[in-house]
This record gives structure tokens, C-alpha cells and sequence, in this order.
């Protein structure tokens, strides 16, 4: 019990270390004028990738334990879910901050008239209650199950994620179609999962 | 004729900014008297160019910003990827022919067309459809003297600009993004309009690769993309050319595609614009600053409508 408890809190430890790298990166790259001709472009855009990989990490875990057993995907999970609404957030400031510089008409001009803003402050806004709720006492109150259904939305907002990803690329929509992709992977194997444990149970 | 030697430069080797900037204020206080080929820098292998009054004072971005985020798809489609990859493009020989509704069809080497007229500095602001902007000094000559060359016929009234296709020099062409060759179009009076130049360098020496070497278009007052690079070929039409962007997206890019704060990108607004290099944005201008020159050219013409 005490060394599970150890290994599981080097192990939290290192991802949280591992996680902010590249936001370190970033911060790294603009003191040293390291990110090219439109650093604010590379930053913004940068963010956007990691909540994406963050979140796709999170929706990995509970599969990742199904097949193979171990424990430690979900050990971590709650922590990755945090840092895709870290890096959602940070995103988005950057996005109100450094493209509109708090243009709150022009903000809510994008918001209403461009789909891809509309998919993205939609992912931001539905991840804030799963940020809120992602504690123990949060499950104590809603109830297990009830939290579970909330928590089922990280779904949709992975969804909503890699659409804002897709509208927003010119016309090279190949990175978009590999973030789908792996999206597409980790719903079915959930999907499939679930079909197995009914299997079993029922 | 050493021209067009060098097939790969690195933005270390061309002329530095500083040298540049100081070469130019040399220039400009000797008024004009001192002949390129007499300039005790050797280097010097198109320019400085002529100065021109379409040239704006605006200061210059840098060399390595100028060559180092071009959008120059048939070499990838990251803004890094022409930096990295277009040392690879065959420039010469190189040839430009004229076809379509002319009297006399050419096709004219390199050494020929830029024999056509003096070249140019001309300092031009580019405003990318993406929302960054540029001043980048050019040098050129008016497109008019290169198509006055083969004579155009009276029904000629657009000109289709075909670029190069280089299928094992261009990693791009292999990935079906956009429908090859790239091609762009201009009505006839755009084409012939003293501001719009095929540049054959930039910062006084010849282009980079990545910027479209050795011969590009520039439209000054319409977004970025309309200005084609490695042009190969130029026909005349009577009909409106479709565009290579037209094809990919009509609902988002038009024929025209004038500079204009005031018609939306349908995905991202078009108001404002980040000149790169530098951390707040600014307004983005009517035909990108150039609408004296420019806005007779589409009087009557509902710029929303024809975006």
C-alpha cells in the first residue's frame, strides 16, 4: 500500500514535470527569439496542439487500462484532463490577448460568425465543468453516476476540438485527419470495451 | 551572364540588411549618379535597382524574416518548408511563354526578359490573405513591358498566370492539397497597371528560391497569393481564368481578392493585420494602402460581391 502509494506519486511527479515542458518550451523560444518570423502564431497555434494531445492523451487512458491491464493510465488521467483545460486555457488567452488584443466586439463577431471559433470556445466552455468537478468531493456530491455522465462530455469535446483544428486549416487538412484518426481509435475501442464488459456481466 | 548562377542561397550569404540599408542611403545621397556596375561592391549582382516613387518608406522586414515564412505550397505547407526544401528548384534554364490572344506568341529566356526594362527597387507592403504583412523591397519591372511583347489582340481581356511544375524538385506537387500547376489570373487593366511588377530579386540580389526565383509576380493592393511564383507561363483570355484558390475554396477566395478590411475572410476577419516583426497589429488598409493608385480600376464594381 505505501510503496503503491510512492510509485503512483513519483509517477503523478514526472508527468506533471513532463507536462509543462512545452509550455517551458515556448516561454524558452520567445526569450530567445527561437520560434521564427510570427513567434505569437507559432505560440497560439503551438497551445492549440497540445490541448488537442492532452486531450486525446486523457481519452487514451481508460482503454489503455482495459487492454492491457495496468494501472498506472489511470492513475495519471485526471492530471492529463487538467492539463488539456491548462493548455485550452492558456490557448485561448492567447488567442483574446494577442490576436484581439480584448476586442470584445471583434471577439464576439469570431465567436458568432466563424465556425471554427464557435467549435473552439464551445470545447473551452464545456471543459470548465469537467476541470471543476474532477475531484473527490465533486464525485461525492453529483454521485458516481451522475458524474460519470457528466464526465462522458470529454467526448464531444474532443470531437469539437479536432473541428475547430479542421476549420481552421487552409487547405491542408492532413494533421486535422490524423488527430481524427487517432480520435476515431480511442471512441471505438471505448465502444468496443463496453460491448465486451455488458458481454461479460450480462 | 552570371545571373542566375547560384542555385542555392542562404539568407547569410545574400547581402546583409545593414550593408543594404547603408548601400541604399549611399545611393540615395549620390542622387542617382552612381552606376551599379561602378560600386566597388562586387557582390552586388541585380541591384540596388532603380528607385521608384511606388516605393513606400515604411521600414523593411527583415532579410531573414522576408525568406525564412513564405507560403510556397508546392514545397510543403508549413511556413518554414520553402526555406528548407525549395534549394532544390531548377531555375535555369529558365523560360516565360506567351500565348492565348496575342498577335506575336513567345517564349522568352531569362536573359531576354530582363533586358525588357531597367530594373526597379520598388519597397512594396504584401498583406497576406492570412493576416500578416511584409515591406519587402523588390526589384522588378512593370509586367506591361514583358507582355507588351507579344502584342495582345483587342479581345484579350484577362491574363492566366501558369507557375512551375516540378514534380521531383517539389515535395508539395506529390500531396494532392492543391490543384497543380498553381495558376492565378488578373483582368487586363490590372495586369497592365504600373504598380503591378515581375520581380527577379529582392534586398538587391537575385530571388531566393523560396520567394519565387527567378520570376514572380507582385500585385501590391491584392492579397499575397495572387502574386504567382516561378511564373512559366502567361496566356491571354478573354474569358475570366480560374484560379488555382478559386478551385480549391470558391466560397472563400474570389478572382479579385483586392486587399480589403471591410470583406471578411468568411473563417477570420480581414480587419486588421500583424506586419511581422512586430507585437501589436495594425489596420488594415483599402487596397492595402494603395488605393490612390488603384481605386478607379473597379469603380462601379461591388468589391463584396467580386471579393
Amino acid at each position: 500500500m505505501n510503496s503503491f502509494k510512492l510509485k503512483s506519486n513519483g509517477l503523478k511527479l514526472f508527468v506533471f514535470i513532463a507536462s509543462l515542458i512545452p509550455l517551458g518550451w515556448y516561454v524558452w523560444g520567445i526569450q530567445t527569439d527561437n520560434l521564427g518570423a510570427n513567434p505569437i502564431e507559432v505560440v497560439t497555434r503551438g497551445l492549440g496542439t497540445w490541448t488537442l494531445n492532452f486531450l486525446l492523451m486523457t481519452l487514451a487512458a481508460t482503454p489503455l487500462r482495459h487492454y492491457t491491464g495496468w494501472t498506472w493510465p489511470l492513475i495519471i488521467r485526471r492530471m492529463l484532463g487538467l492539463f488539456a483545460f491548462f493548455y485550452a486555457g492558456l490557448h485561448l488567452i492567447t488567442y483574446l490577448w494577442f490576436d484581439q488584443f480584448f476586442d470584445w466586439l471583434a471577439i464576439g463577431k469570431d465567436i458568432f460568425k466563424r465556425p471554427f471559433i464557435t467549435a473552439g470556445m464551445a470545447t473551452f466552455l464545456l471543459l470548465i465543468p469537467l476541470a471543476v468537478t474532477s475531484n473527490a468531493r465533486a464525485i461525492r456530491t453529483l454521485g458516481e453516476r451522475r458524474w460519470k455522465q457528466l464526465h462522458r462530455m470529454v467526448y464531444l469535446c474532443g470531437v469539437l476540438a479536432v473541428l475547430h483544428y479542421t476549420w481552421m486549416v487552409k487547405a491542408d487538412i492532413s494533421n486535422p485527419l490524423i488527430y481524427w484518426a487517432i480520435l476515431a481509435v480511442l471512441l471505438s475501442a471505448r465502444g468496443l470495451s463496453r460491448i465486451q464488459k455488458y458481454n461479460v456481466t450480462g | 551572364m552570371h545571373i542566375f548562377k547560384k542555385p542555392h542561397i542562404l539568407p547569410s550569404e545574400i547581402t546583409p540588411q545593414v550593408v543594404y540599408t547603408h548601400r541604399r542611403n549611399f545611393l540615395q545621397l549620390s542622387a542617382g549618379l552612381v552606376i551599379a556596375g561602378l560600386l566597388p561592391d562586387a557582390q552586388a549582382k541585380l541591384g540596388p535597382g532603380k528607385a521608384s516613387v511606388f516605393s513606400t518608406n515604411e521600414p523593411l522586414t527583415s532579410l531573414k524574416n522576408v525568406t525564412s515564412y513564405n507560403n510556397f505550397y508546392e514545397f510543403g505547407t508549413a511556413k518554414e518548408d520553402p526555406a528548407e526544401y525549395a534549394h532544390t528548384l531548377r531555375t535555369k534554364p529558365w523560360t516565360v511563354s506567351i500565348e492565348g490572344l496575342v498577335k506575336r506568341p513567345r517564349t522568352l529566356g531569362m536573359e531576354d526578359i530582363l533586358k525588357l526594362a531597367p530594373l526597379e527597387e520598388r519597397i512594396y507592403r504584401l498583406r497576406c490573405v492570412e493576416g500578416w504583412s511584409m515591406v519587402i523591397p523588390w526589384l522588378g519591372f512593370p509586367l506591361a513591358s514583358l507582355l507588351r511583347q507579344a502584342e495582345p489582340l483587342g479581345s484579350a481581356k484577362y491574363v492566366e498566370f501558369i507557375t512551375a511544375l516540378q514534380p521531383d524538385t517539389m515535395p508539395g506537387i506529390r500531396r494532392g492539397v492543391l490543384d497543380w500547376p498553381y495558376t492565378e489570373g488578373l483582368r487586363l487593366d490590372e495586369a497592365m497597371h504600373p504598380l503591378t511588377i515581375m520581380a527577379a530579386g529582392l534586398y538587391g540580389d537575385i530571388l531566393p528560391n523560396q520567394n519565387g526565383a527567378p520570376l514572380r509576380l507582385v500585385v501590391p493592393w491584392k492579397y499575397g497569393f495572387k502574386s504567382g511564383k516561378s511564373i512559366v507561363k502567361i496566356r491571354f483570355t478573354d474569358r475570366e481564368p480560374r484560379t488555382t484558390w478559386m478551385k480549391s475554396s470558391p466560397s472563400e477566395y474570389g478572382f479579385y481578392s483586392n486587399v480589403n478590411p471591410a470583406v471578411d475572410h468568411p473563417r477570420w476577419s480581414q480587419a486588421n493585420e500583424r506586419r511581422i516583426g512586430e507585437f501589436f497589429k495594425r489596420k488594415t488598409l483599402l487596397f492595402n494602402g494603395y488605393a490612390d493608385q488603384v481605386s478607379h480600376l473597379y469603380t462601379g464594381l461591388d468589391l463584396r460581391k467580386y471579393f
